[in-house]
């Protein structure tokens, strides 16, 4: 039974969910003075659904092969490879622009074979870097929730399609077609609502009238021109837009309809010949752009590790307290409302959603006007961060547990009713250990965005509330380059390190 | 005594009725064409589907209580153990469903695992398991419930004969044991021969009364004729 406490609280968090995100855009709405949009702002309404339709649907036509390949092929060094497909989504975007700039950019090895070669070089500024940089930022994202599709199809599935002697294609029609019908709309649209919001690429590598994103526009608007009316106008024009693709996406979703395996592990079958050396490029290829710029961070940072600046341990302390609070938090938020969904309170899931549609400079800024006059914005610095940081992680997670929490109850909620077994106990027997691995793997990626970002903090934060990020940021606008990389590295590798451990807790319950 | 009182079950394009009861301690098979309502009359039973008129056991009407309260335990198609919790844990589910166990609960469990033929195997997971350990398992749980109603929705569809026979002797032996009414879903007219002292013939939008099983088959009414190709 949904006990009534359940559906309750769910709902409160929605609300509590809602009131964060409509809320604080519609304050800044509240500011708005003139609705007419001029010509600059029409360029960056078409840009940015430009560069977010190009990024969601390259760095999803990329994954499905990178998945299939990676679900079926064994190798060594393969569960590594897995684990570090999370790293450049959860990568402080600002740490990664410099990776692809060292790879990409005017200098690096990839314009030094191209002009080798006596063709031009490639600027990675403008449209193709925006696209490029949100491809290598959500690519194994999307890698990584297909390749979690692949392995929730019962092996028994691929069983009996190799009993029934079907051929990869088949097998991919009847198999694994339907599961990827049912996820990629979902990745889609997150990666498209994450290239709409997107701040610190589009700063980085866009910019001038003709690469403006909308975001970029409300920050010029809101921090160089100070015309809250024009900031606001764009940020309710951007909540529509992203309102409008997140419904959409409902429409698109399909549940897909497999019955559970007992869980044993029977590796999918893994066709041999020309097969077999295209997954292996389609791996190899995989590593080098993925990796590249990792390297290159390294190589840039180790000498800065023997200078670190001073204020790098306390805010490194800062971060992550605020990371490990908001996994924790957008965790438990997720987990309820994904329950909450599955069980019918349908409504909710557009709740959950609601944070993709609010950037964080949005609900930041409306945060910031909500408290401005009575208090000092850097009392609350943190709390705000941190409230910021759950509710930008919310869709990701909620979007890793809905369709598990969805079969978890379709395929136990009887058994679970007809033994009694509700509330806590419900929790703790089943819903924990069954959901252990999305739960460990989506509480890693809230803890590293949270790591990594840099935006609310900046609007709040005084010398005493400093994260990582923001130092490094501030280390860099004082040109101290060196002291920034080796600051990055340190930033990187605590992300990561909180990443894995989230992601490893999940793995071993899910395997115990 | 189960009493169906004017039953009657509606969902989209379907559509059953049902007003009966059966003796305490009764074995009853119930059998009929696919998607006549076999199993969505044990769902309704169990707890899992709305229905209009009542049902009542010794008396008390079932409707109000919730599945785990229902004075009956079920054994679904599959979907029976939990994959991620050993025997043990899956079998403790019937005594504590939070799995609050004493001393004398486990020694409990081992003797029921014993009972149904799998001593040791209380430390494994299902995946380790067979299919008619899996179904023994299942069956040892609803022993440990003690529930005075027990359900089987086909829960050994997927075993051979031999097996299917054996665990089927089994129910009876542990039905006997402690006086439990049972109603089986099934398909096969050997299962309700072999089991069963009454029968429910589900056709046409009606579960009719039960009837003896030996007199339903020696003299099958047109339902039954067409169900069994004679």
């Amino acid at each position: 039974m949904a006990s009534r406490a359940g559906a309750i609280s769910a709902a409160l968090l929605g609300l509590a969910v809602a009131a964060l995100t409509l809320g604080s855009a519609a304050l800044t709405a509240g500011h708005a003075t003139d609705w007419s949009l001029g010509p600059a702002d029409g360029a960056a309404l078409r840009f940015t659904l430009l560069q977010a339709a190009l990024s969601a649907l390259v760095s999803c036509l990329l994954a499905i092969p990178l998945a299939r390949a990676l679900a079926r092929r064994r190798f060594p060094g393969r569960l590594a490879l897995i684990r570090l497909l999370a790293a450049p989504f959860l990568l402080p975007v600002v740490v990664a622009v410099l990776g692809l700039l060292a790879i990409f950019g005017r200098a690096g090895p990839v314009n030094a074979a191209i002009s080798a070669l006596g063709l031009p070089t490639l600027s990675i500024f403008g449209l193709h870097g925006v696209v490029l940089a949100h491809v290598f930022l959500n690519l194994p994202l999307v890698a990584r929730i297909l390749l979690q599709g692949w392995q929730a199809i019962p092996a028994e599935r691929f069983r009996l399609a190799e009993a029934l002697s079907m051929p990869p294609v088949a097998q991919f029609r009847h198999l694994e077609a339907p599961m990827l019908r049912s996820l990629l709309p979902g990745a889609l649209a997150t990666v498209f609502l994450l290239c709409l919001t997107s701040f610190a690429v589009a700063l980085t590598l866009g910019g001038g009238p003709k690469a403006s994103t909308l975001e970029l526009a409300i920050y010029q608007a809101l921090r160089f021109e100070f015309d809250l009316g024009r900031a606001a106008l764009l940020a309710a024009l951007q909540f529509g837009l992203c309102a409008a693709i997140t419904l959409a996406s409902f429409r698109l979703t399909t549940a897909a309809v497999f019955g559970p395996g007992l869980g044993r592990d029977i590796a999918i079958p893994a066709p041999k010949g020309w097969r077999r050396g295209a997954d292996g490029v389609t791996i190899g290829l995989a590593i080098a752009f993925l990796m590249g710029p990792l390297l290159a961070i390294l190589l840039r940072g180790l000498p800065g590790l023997t200078d670190l600046p001073a204020g790098l341990w306390p805010a490194l302390g800062r971060s992550f307290g605020l990371a490990v609070l908001s996994a924790a938090l957008a965790s438990g938020i997720a987990l309820t409302l994904a329950l909450a969904v599955a069980r019918g309170q349908g409504w909710l899931e557009l709740t959950a959603m609601l944070p993709l549609s609010a950037s964080g400079l949005v609900m930041g800024t409306g945060l910031f006007l909500a408290i401005h006059p009575q208090m000092s914005p850097e009392m609350l610095a943190l709390p705000v961060t941190l409230a910021v940081n759950a509710a930008m992680a919310l869709p990701y997670l909620f979007r890793l547990l809905l369709p598990e929490t969805r079969a978890l109850l379709a395929d136990y909620g009887r058994l679970c009713d007809s033994l009694g077994l509700s509330g806590p106990a419900r929790l703790r027997l089943v819903i924990l250990p069954r959901l252990a691995r999305p739960l460990g793997f989506g509480a890693g990626l809230a803890a590293a965005l949270s790591m990594g970002d840099l935006g609310v903090i900046a609007l709040f934060a005084g010398a005493r509330t400093e994260t990582l990020p923001l130092l490094i940021q501030r280390l860099m606008g004082a040109y101290r380059m060196e002291a920034a990389a080796g600051a990055s590295l340190v930033l990187v590798g605590a992300s990561f390190a909180l990443f894995w451990a989230f992601d490893r807790w999940g793995a071993t319950r899910a395997a115990a | 005594m189960l009493r169906l009182d004017r039953l009657d079950i509606r969902q989209e394009d379907f559509h059953l009725t049902a007003d009966w009861q059966v003796p305490a301690g009764a074995r009853v098979a119930v059998i009929g064409p696919s998607g006549a309502g076999k199993s969505t009359l044990l769902m309704a039973l169990a707890g899992f589907v709305p229905y209009g008129g009542r049902m009542l056991w010794q008396g008390a009407d079932l409707g109000p209580m919730p599945p785990g309260e229902r004075p009956l335990s079920i054994l679904f198609q599959d979907q029976n153990l939990f994959p991620h919790l050993t025997l043990a844990q899956n079998l403790g589910l019937g005594i504590s469903p939070r799995l609050r166990l004493t001393e004398a609960d486990h020694a409990r469990i081992d003797a029921t695992l014993t009972r149904v033929g799998l001593a040791g195997l209380g430390a494994r997971k299902p995946g380790q398991l067979s299919g008619g350990q899996i179904g023994r398992a299942a069956l040892a749980r609803a022993l440990l419930r003690a529930r005075p109603v027990l359900l089987l929705d086909e829960p050994f569809a997927a075993l051979g004969p031999a097996l299917k026979a054996e665990m089927l002797d089994l129910v009876s032996e542990t039905a006997a044991e402690t006086g439990a009414t049972v109603l089986m879903v099934t398909h096969d007219p050997a299962d309700a021969r072999r089991f069963a002292g009454l029968t429910v013939l589900v056709a046409d939008g009606v579960a009719d009364a039960p009837r003896p099983t030996a007199e339903i088959f020696a003299n099958p009414p047109l339902a039954l004729q067409t169900y069994l190709g004679k």
